[in-house]
């Protein structure tokens, strides 16, 4: 006989049983253990449910199968070499992760950075967003058997990674962000680049919505699972398009705005039901919105002076004049301007001040400076050399900034020290993840697996 | 209501449970007694003009080693010290740790009807590394506190269930400690390396 | 160490080689960043499938090769041993990332430094992440040994197989 989901568990018991039924069999809930190696991919983690046949009783989930001491290594490591640890905490979206700790550690200087350079942290902040939502819904839709999905938001990542790695250098962990600036100016093709990278995004999102958005068998399984009220979210503690979704439509971007957020115009999608169908939905249109802020960013983007040596027009390739600098031919190199080799292009000395904060104990001077002048190495020397390094004050702050699941801050306190003292970054996910067994109580098992998707649990920002 | 009002109407509602207030880098901060951390917290969500529905964050700071880190090497083999230069001088100075506690409960708030943040400060002894639990305020309290215990050794009062959360249960000792050291590995199986 | 096939049985083994080779199926142990790039490698891009190796079996019983991809904390090896104790012979693992080669740059407390101190490892595939391009790289010199290893007849045995760092330089 087979057994009803949706009654209590029953024991066999002949006596209390009326006599002309049959009784009914012994059941008891099977404890299931999901991972922590599991098909699904989005991380590793354990969840131990208790089911009734296919119902979820109680869930405990249980992580810090990935906790790799990001915390105590950043004590170890002097203020900008901190940055490859938060490219790997979100890693979908690492360059948010670089932007959000550089503000922390700007506002404890108390320094600011030029306008160029913020336009370009929000320019790319929101290209890495895109491929966060790129990545989370495509690995859902195949979680749920749309593999054709997966395959064409992949495709859209790659042409948004290809922007990416001419801008920074690299795919995935950028570590493109500095204390005081940025690495690099943007190449001058970016924006064609950007336009057309943006085309064929666009195409591949209303292919994948016309794929999934009024498909029965994606509907079906993701509407009324994994439902969580406001109220609930907010006493988690979750923020971004998990609690978008659920009505509420707190956005760090509009209610908390830094850098240029406030000058930009974008829109903040908000759901109603809470539950999985609304939280894919509200990333779609975030895709859309993000790719309007870096248009708009693109068109207000301030100039950046880019002079020749006003004396002379020279230019000088970069290897010529380090070696010529070396031997101390500073005639040859003073009036001309460097022509840098891919990995400084952009970092010269006629467009650093458009990238990078003035302040001398804080950032880099150009490569032509450091071999060109007794200035200019002592500021490098002052920087670089072990002991030596940016010294912020003795000092606590908290920056937020808007992460792609949600409020990513980080709590940095500094003594003095060429090193920071504590920093605590405050994961999105992490909310998230401890709402979990509210979210998958009461669903089948089968939901588990949406459910869990549109958690975008990243295990780099949940465990550190 | 602006964050300066905030820490007003908390030290006067508190007298005895705030030691002090600062807004450093213009971010509003009180710095509360253990004992009454669990009022001043109820207060803070529950009175309208405060309305703090969101616990963004509960961090842990261990101050023992605040500014006393060995003078570092010109390079890291040569073992020549330097002498670190001066400080660069800041014109609204951060007041200094919290007390002459080893460890500090931060707690960090958000409202979204007033759009404010404030931060909690809690010193909390190193010999009674114990205060109360918010879990029954904010649901978020139950892993953030789990994480604290797990990291730093600090025991919430009343905790539904305070067991590890990022390490696993053979693991001795608080990896955040300043005195753990961090290559100090303890390998459940494979060599010590 | 003695030859004892003939012609025939080495013409067996070659062809063994050959279908192991380029068929193999990979299981994903994706734990971190490097997961990305191994979507990226799986994906149309950089399709991983004309290789062979396109179909990821998610059960270790099914699968002969372990992709070790992403950082192994002290937590997870445990795990990752019992994943490889479960494959069923003949079995290789590919170090996928520096975390699994060395442990990266995160020597601290949680991390273990090198896969290759709990398991055998075949094939060392660095970077951080590496390219899709380096992962492909990294494949074709797996199927390269796949094939040595059968042309030739020399596979250690199980029993034989050296599990600490020690023995496996001398590889």
């Amino acid at each position: 006989m087979p057994i009803d989901p949706t009654t209590e568990v029953e024991t066999a018991d002949a006596a209390s049983a009326p006599a002309a039924e049959s009784p009914k069999p012994a059941t008891r809930e099977m404890l299931l253990n999901i991972g922590p190696a599991h098909p699904a991919m989005h991380g590793i983690v354990r969840i131990v449910t208790k089911l009734d046949g296919e119902q979820v009783k109680e869930v405990d989930v249980e992580i810090g199968y990935l906790h790799r001491g990001f915390e105590k290594m950043s004590e170890q490591v002097d203020y900008n070499g901190v940055m490859p640890y938060t490219d790997r905490l979100n890693y979908v979206s690492s360059f948010i992760n670089n932007a959000g700790y550089c503000m922390a550690v700007e506002k404890l200087l108390g320094i600011s950075v030029p306008l160029r350079c913020e336009y370009i942290r929000v320019i790319v902040s929101e290209i890495s967003r895109i491929a966060d939502h790129l990545t989370s819904v495509g690995a859902t839709a195949m979680e749920l058997g749309a593999f054709t999905v997966f395959l064409y938001m992949i495709k859209a990542r790659e042409y948004l990674w290809d922007l990416l790695e001419q801008v920074t250098g690299a795919r995935l962990t950028v570590s493109y962000c500095r204390v005081g600036g940025i690495k690099a100016d943007l190449p001058d093709e970016f924006a064609a680049g950007c336009i057309a990278a943006f085309a064929k995004t666009r195409e591949v999102i209303a292919e994948s919505e016309g794929l999934l958005k009024r498909n029965r068998i994606f509907t079906d399984r993701m509407m009324g699972t994994g439902v969580i009220s406001t109220e609930d979210a907010i006493s988690y503690g979750i923020t971004g398009p998990f609690l978008r979704a659920t009505g509420c439509d707190y956005d760090v971007r509009k209610d908390c705005p830094y850098s240029v957020y406030d000058r930009l115009d974008f829109d903040v999608p908000v759901g109603t039901a809470g539950d999985n169908m609304d939280r894919f939905l509200v990333r779609m249109e975030e895709m859309e919105q993000s790719m309007r802020i870096v248009e708009a960013a693109l068109k207000d983007l301030p100039d950046g002076a880019v002079m020749t040596h006003p004396g002379t027009g020279r230019h000088i390739p970069a290897a010529e004049m380090v070696d010529l600098g070396k031997v101390g031919n500073i005639g040859a190199i003073a009036d001309g301007c460097a022509v840098p080799g891919p990995t400084l292009e952009g970092a010269g000395r006629e467009r650093l001040h458009t990238i990078s904060t003035d302040n001398k104990r804080v950032a880099l001077p150009a490569k032509e400076n450091v071999y060109g002048n007794i200035e200019g190495l002592m500021q490098q020397f002052k920087l670089i050399m072990h002991g030596h390094g940016i010294r912020a004050p003795e000092g606590e702050v908290y920056e937020a900034v808007e992460g792609a699941n949600g409020e990513l801050g980080f709590y940095v306190v500094s003594d003095g020290e060429p090193n920071a003292y504590r920093v605590r970054v405050r994961p999105p996910c992490f909310a998230i993840m401890s709402a979990l067994p509210l979210l998958l109580v009461g669903d089948m098992v089968a939901d588990i697996v949406p459910t869990f998707g549109s958690v975008n649990m990243i295990g780099g920002e949940l465990d550190r | 209501m602006s964050g300066a009002r905030l820490t007003e109407s908390i030290g006067a509602r508190f007298p005895d449970a705030v030691i002090t207030t600062h807004a450093y880098r213009g971010e509003e901060t009180v710095v509360v007694r253990h004992e009454q951390l669990h009022a001043v917290a109820e207060f803070l969500k529950l009175d309208d003009d405060s309305k703090m529905n969101f616990l963004m964050d509960l961090a842990v700071v261990d101050y023992s080693m605040f500014g006393k880190s060995p003078p570092q090497a010109f390079f890291a083999s040569s073992g020549v010290a330097v002498r670190p230069p001066a400080r660069i001088p800041d014109k609204n100075p951060w007041p200094g740790p919290p007390g002459t506690e080893r460890f500090a409960v931060v707690y960090h708030f958000f409202s979204t009807t007033h759009k404010h943040r404030l931060r909690m400060v809690v010193p909390v002894d190193e010999t009674s590394a114990e205060v109360d639990t918010v879990c029954d305020l904010w649901a978020g309290a139950n892993w953030l506190e789990r994480e604290a215990w797990d990291m730093f050794g600090i025991v919430f009062r009343d905790h539904p269930d305070l067991r590890r959360l990022l390490m696993y249960d053979e693991f001795e000792g608080h990896p955040l400690r300043k005195d753990y050291p961090v290559r100090r590995r303890q390998p459940l199986i494979g060599p010590v390396n | 160490m003695e030859n004892n096939s003939t012609f025939f049985t080495s013409r067996v083994n070659e062809a063994l080689g050959w279908a192991r080779k380029y068929s193999i199926f990979q299981y994903p142990f994706v734990t971190a960043c490097c997961g990305m790039e191994y979507m990226a490698t799986a994906c149309s891009h950089y399709d991983v499938d004309r290789f062979g190796a396109g179909l990821p079996r998610f059960s270790p019983r099914q699968a002969d090769v372990l992709f070790v991809v992403g950082t192994i904390s002290h937590k997870m090896a445990p795990v990752l041993k019992r994943i490889y104790d479960q494959m069923a012979e003949p079995k290789w693992v590919v170090a996928f990332g520096v975390c699994t080669c060395t442990g990266g740059f995160y020597d601290n407390y949680a991390t273990v430094m090198g896969i290759d101190t709990i398991l055998p490892v075949d094939v060392y595939i660095p970077g951080c992440p590496p390219r899709p391009e380096m992962v492909l790289d990294g494949l074709m010199k797996l199927q390269d040994k796949i094939q040595d290893e059968h042309s030739t007849g020399v596979r250690p045995a199980p029993e034989d197989r050296p599990d600490d760092l020690e023995m496996e330089a001398n590889r």
